[in-house]
């Protein structure tokens, strides 16, 4: 994104298009979310976002224009790109026979992570989360929120550099909600990492975060808070998402 | 990929799929109770009709539920591939399947790690069933419950490989009944598992052909042949290329650049 040009981005698309048969789901998608940027990707139903977070994840290969993770091409180099990727999917993918523990342990040993060195982050991540007394509880027995919380400490456990979160919040209460939002700009401000946050929940932006406005598969704006607010002549981040997707907030 | 990681990675899809089935309870009794209820009830009803001549690798004549019993080891394992194959697709409709898909390691490794985690599952089926079995007197030797292991791995690979080339063209849950009616019912009742193919030949030679080339029935007779401590090489080759086959074209189907993982776009 434009104010950090210089340095290389965590995630950087350039020119990635997608179609389901005829229809064109992306078209010349292109943008970069730097390390400690917290950038919220924008659209109505249908806008692109879920696809655009798949092939982000790899679940399948766009055949045009190009992804990297940390300077690692996703088509090329593949496990070296998902291995700094941290995701958590709108839909909830805990294991719900499984307890907290055995759901981190699992992912822990997908990323390679050893029993000690993975006993260790578990501790750390679901303590950050207010999650470690439960962790012999099985998923089934939790609440959403505590699900949410669970999924963001998995996506967390082997320090991924990019976090990809696909509408997190949604079906939360605001309690758990603004938990979840104050700890992702926590971590953004820390440094440690970059977001990409796919959302329909304005409120959860702050003035300093990025936006991706997507709309009909492609970008419609991108940019500071500041920078999309100017380019629109808008007031808040509603009347741009309104005036750039043609949609009511 | 480093043998460490891969090594941990595929120990944790394997302990995944262990943890599941031990606490789905109810999946173990049921697993255990299908081939037990054919054992107890319809050998014992059939035993009297269906004689069974000696026949290779039996040396001398044997009572029809020490015929069918490795005949329905085979069924414990074609329907736990075929539980794999469902529990692969519940979980890509849920949602949790992105979690494995998701992981740094490449896809046909994610896959038979997951294929070996069914097989590890299917074998402890088939060894309780095999206790059960010998406590109703249908005994193999002693030997031969060690030497049906590496038998029961591969013929568990090839059945679960099945299960994932399925689970690869099925998208939703709704449409498994018909792997029921198309796959597994066609695939035990022509076979080797209830009856030799002799006794087929004597009805159908069309069925006895069919029955002859039936994946199903190769790995049934390697799995015979081994429990009586015999090696069946044909049964074995032609179980090691369906089993390359099956897993061949399921690795295709999960590919994300040229399989139906593209067609299920946002679905998965």
């Amino acid at each position: 994104m434009s104010d950090s040009t210089s340095l290389s981005p965590v995630l950087a698309v350039a020119g990635v298009a997608y179609a389901y048969g005829a229809r064109r789901a992306l078209d010349a998608v292109s943008f970069e979310v730097q390390k400690g940027q917290c950038a919220f990707l924008l659209g109505p139903n249908g806008a692109g976002k879920t696809t655009l977070f798949s092939l982000i994840t790899r679940l399948y290969d766009a055949p045009e224009g190009r992804i990297e993770i940390a300077g690692f091409d996703l088509r090329r180099r593949s496990s070296k790109a998902l291995a700094r990727l941290g995701v958590v999917f709108q839909q909830p993918t805990l294991d719900l026979d499984l307890t907290v523990m055995q759901n981190l342990r699992y992912h822990a040993a997908l990323h390679g992570l050893g029993g000690r060195e993975a006993g260790v982050r578990i501790e750390a991540e679901l303590s950050r989360q207010a999650m470690y007394e439960r962790r012999f509880e099985p998923v089934r027995q939790l609440n959403g929120g505590h699900r949410r919380r669970v999924e963001i400490a998995r996506a967390l456990l082997h320090r991924p550099e990019l976090l990809l979160l696909d509408e997190p919040t949604v079906g939360l209460d605001v309690p758990s909600r603004l938990a979840i939002v104050d700890y992702v700009h926590q971590l953004c401000e820390e440094g440690r990492i970059a977001v990409l946050w796919a959302t329909h929940l304005i409120d959860e932006i702050r003035d300093h975060d990025q936006l991706v406005m997507l709309h009909r598969g492609r970008i419609r704006a991108s940019g500071s808070v500041a920078e999309v607010l100017a380019g629109a002549g808008a007031a808040d981040v509603g009347a741009a998402f309104h005036l750039y997707t043609e949609a009511k907030t | 990929m480093r043998t460490m990681h891969a090594w941990r990675a595929m120990s944790g899809i394997v302990l995944r799929e262990l943890y599941r089935f031990v606490r789905q309870r109810e999946r173990f009794f049921s697993a255990l109770v299908r081939p037990l209820v054919w054992l107890f009830i319809f050998a014992a009803g059939f035993r009297s009709t269906l004689g069974v001549a000696i026949t290779p690798p039996y040396e001398t004549y044997i009572a029809y539920e020490v015929y069918i019993t490795p005949g329905l080891l085979g069924m414990i394992q074609l329907f736990n591939g075929m539980q794999s194959s469902l529990s692969m697709v519940y979980d890509r409709e849920m949602g949790s399947m992105k979690t494995l898909l998701v992981s740094p390691l490449p896809r046909w490794f994610l896959l038979t790690s997951k294929l070996m985690g069914g097989v590890m599952v299917s074998l402890l089926q088939c060894y309780v069933f095999l206790g059960v079995a010998w406590l109703y007197d249908v005994q193999a030797p002693w030997a031969g419950y060690l030497l049906v292991l590496p038998a029961l791995i591969l013929s568990g690979m090839m059945l679960g490989a099945l299960g994932l080339l399925l689970s690869s063209f099925i998208e939703q849950l709704e449409n498994f009944a018909g792997v029921m009616n198309f796959v597994i019912f066609p695939m035990f009742f022509l076979s080797t598992a209830l009856y030799p193919l002799w006794k087929l030949q004597e009805s159908s030679p069309l069925l006895t052909i069919l029955a002859r080339y039936n994946p199903f029935s190769q790995a049934v007779e390697l799995v015979r042949f081994a429990l009586y401590g015999q090696f069946n090489l044909p049964a074995c080759v032609y179980t090691s290329v369906a089993l390359a086959v099956f897993l061949g074209v399921a690795i295709i189907g999960y590919n994300p650049s040229r399989g139906m993982m593209q067609k299920k776009g946002s679905r998965l």
